[in-house]
């Protein structure tokens, strides 16, 4: 009688995480079936379908403005994030800096601080600078905030990296560049790539800090969201929801694919 | 016999130490390594033969000291700079490089061209045994594999001096004794000078030209295997290499051919031992197998408390009347002065003066 009372247990076990799934997957498919509304307000369900708000996100020109600004700041601010949070892991894992842990700590603050007490501060200091309301601005603000992203992705691999394989190199002959090129630098690129997509997706969803440093002219796609919450709302908001929930798990996926271990040396 | 050989060695230290904060993990060591020569480092963890090591390959800085390597000064060039092959104890092998690019790498480092690398590698990897498994990821060989792709990178540059710290030490006994095998093939073979770390003295024993014993932090004694065995300089030495038996004992008198001894009330000799006069106190140190026992001739008593038949020989534990317990070593076929020894049997143990060696009572 045990076994069966085993597998009771097993089935139970199943439909609590199904019936977890669900309530956690359920607004979202909800938002994706709204975005394909052929009517002009939020109904549940739709009664009619079409692709009239995925084609206002593109011909309105608030969501079109909003939409390239929000592009024209993604690549740069994910990259920096990236090449500056890939130096400082490097540095505090691998480097004889002294407080490292202190320097991880500070580094991780703008992921602890209140988005709103970094965007009044960022404000602040913008107004000395002019940089309210410009692109520079923007992407200098994301790069602050999900540089973390990288830092925590890139030292943890780091930390699991044998640092005798970097000792290695070195007695084969390999100049630190060289150790850093070949050796490292591919042990870590999953680890570089999770931290993109991740610093990427962040920085597409950022409200609070854009809405202080942001003026009607550089709004990016999340303040355009909010605002159009605030006033009409139409279904355009689920299309862009359902785009960035998208663009999301892509960017999930994307990681799951690059950490995934290769079995075969693919350049050899 | 060529100038180089009989002049400069492969290695030289002087003087070198190094501290860990206030640990000092070398104290002063001074070494020579000739040309083709097989020495080890053998010593307990934390004797500072791994951290020496370390200094040779330039992953350690020494606080002071010289380090030359065919006449030149290394001690303050990065490692990239120096011509030393290392083999490390987990290998360090590149996880994302096929057993070709590992064994390439060091070639690559040294901008040695393309036809000239694939020439190289296929012929290293022929030498240790690795031909047809060239595109394997490290993961996907055994231990024993991983170990030949780490001496076929080491190897590929032709380097001056070839490390290796403990490099058998995770694999099982088996493989071990083959690769013992195969390292030292490779050495008469190719003629290469290696430095060799390990804690295991049977491993030390079996392979090396010279063995270097290691204790807290400086060497105690440098010498061939027979030497270090027959004529340990230290107690250190003596206990550390081969089985050995430690009796306290007394000086009776001294003369000129031998010194009389007191052993557990029983007098005994040993040869002339010029550093100690007549009552010191001090140990007599001789091995299992330099042990005869008798039922019947002048001797140590004692009583036989076990016996362990160990197929070429038999080791019996003799408890001497003080309650020291000495190991002898009976070699079957050998020369026996007894018939069969149980255990409870009252015994005597004699030895030739000449294989016993005095030590100062710690």
């Amino acid at each position: 009688m045990k076994s069966s009372g085993l597998s009771v247990w097993r089935s139970l076990r199943g439909a609590i995480c199904l019936l977890v799934a669900l309530y956690l997957i359920a607004p979202l498919t909800i938002v994706v079936i709204i975005s394909f509304s052929g009517a002009p307000f939020l109904q549940f369900p739709p009664p009619s379908f079409s692709l009239r708000w995925y084609d206002n996100l593109f011909t309105d020109a608030a969501w079109g403005d909003a939409l390239q600004v929000s592009l024209s700041i993604l690549l740069p601010s994910a990259c920096g994030a990236t090449i500056l949070g890939t130096a400082a892991a490097y540095a505090i894992v691998r480097g004889r800096v002294p407080g490292a842990d202190f320097l991880y700590a500070v580094l991780m603050m703008p992921i602890i601080v209140p988005s709103i007490i970094t965007a009044a501060a960022l404000f602040g200091l913008y107004r000395l600078f002019d940089l309210n309301g410009t692109l520079t601005g923007l992407i200098i603000a994301h790069v602050v905030l999900t540089t973390p992203y990288v830092v925590a992705t890139v030292a943890a691999a780091l930390r699991t990296l044998d640092p005798r394989l970097e000792a290695a190199a070195a007695t084969l002959g390999a100049r630190p560049v060289a150790s850093f090129r070949h050796v490292t630098l591919p042990l870590l690129a999953p680890a570089i790539l999770s931290g993109f997509l991740f610093a990427a997706v962040a920085c597409f969803d950022e409200l609070i800090v854009s809405m202080f440093v942001s003026t009607a002219r550089t709004r990016p796609i999340s303040v355009q969201m909010w605002s159009n919450i605030r006033g009409d709302v139409d279904p355009t908001i689920a299309a862009i929801a359902s785009l960035s929930f998208a663009f999301a798990l892509l960017a999930l996926l994307g990681s799951l694919f690059f950490t995934r271990r290769p079995e075969v040396d693919r350049s050899a | 016999m060529t100038a180089s050989q009989t002049s400069a060695p492969v290695l030289e230290l002087a003087g070198v130490q190094k501290n860990f904060g206030n640990h000092a993990a070398v104290r002063g060591v001074d070494l020579r390594i000739e040309k083709e020569e097989f020495l080890t480092f053998l010593g307990p963890s934390g004797s500072g033969k791994t951290t020496t090591l370390m200094m040779i390959a330039g992953l350690e800085q020494p606080d002071a000291g010289d380090i030359i390597l065919a006449g030149r000064p290394i001690a303050r060039l990065p490692a990239y700079d120096r011509d030393i092959g290392m083999v490390f104890q987990h290998y360090a092998l590149f996880p994302h490089m096929s057993v070709k690019r590992n064994v390439a790498f060091p070639l690559q480092m040294r901008g040695v061209k393309a036809a000239e690398i694939a020439h190289r590698v296929a012929n290293i990897l022929h030498l240790v045994g690795l031909d047809g498994l060239e595109q394997r990821l490290p993961r996907q060989l055994s231990g024993g594999q991983q170990q030949r792709v780490a001496l076929a990178r080491a190897l590929v540059y032709n380097p001056s001096l070839l490390l290796m710290d403990e490099p058998l030490g995770a694999l099982d006994k088996k493989l071990r004794d083959q690769l013992q095998r195969e390292i030292k093939r490779l050495h008469r073979d190719q003629r290469i000078t290696i430095l060799y770390v390990t804690h295991d003295q049977e491993e030390a024993l079996t392979m090396s030209d010279r063995i270097a014993v290691f204790n807290r932090g400086s060497i105690e004694q440098i010498g061939t295997a027979a030497e270090l065995y027959e004529r340990p300089a230290t107690r250190f030495v003596a206990e550390f290499v081969g089985e050995m038996n430690f009796l306290p004992a007394k000086i009776v008198d001294q003369t000129d051919g031998e010194t009389c001894l007191d052993v557990a009330g029983a007098s005994m000799t040993a040869a002339r031992a010029h550093n100690f006069a007549a009552g010191d106190r001090v140990v007599a140190a001789v091995r299992p197998e330099r042990l005869t026992l008798s039922d019947s001739r002048p001797g140590l008593s004692g009583q036989i408390v076990d016996a362990i038949f160990l197929g070429n020989a038999t080791r019996y534990i003799v408890r001497l009347q003080d309650g020291t317990d000495c190991s002898v070593l009976q070699a079957v076929g050998g020369a026996a002065e007894t018939g069969s020894l149980e255990p409870g049997q009252n015994v005597t143990l004699a030895w030739d003066k000449r294989h016993v060696m005095l030590f100062a009572a710690s």
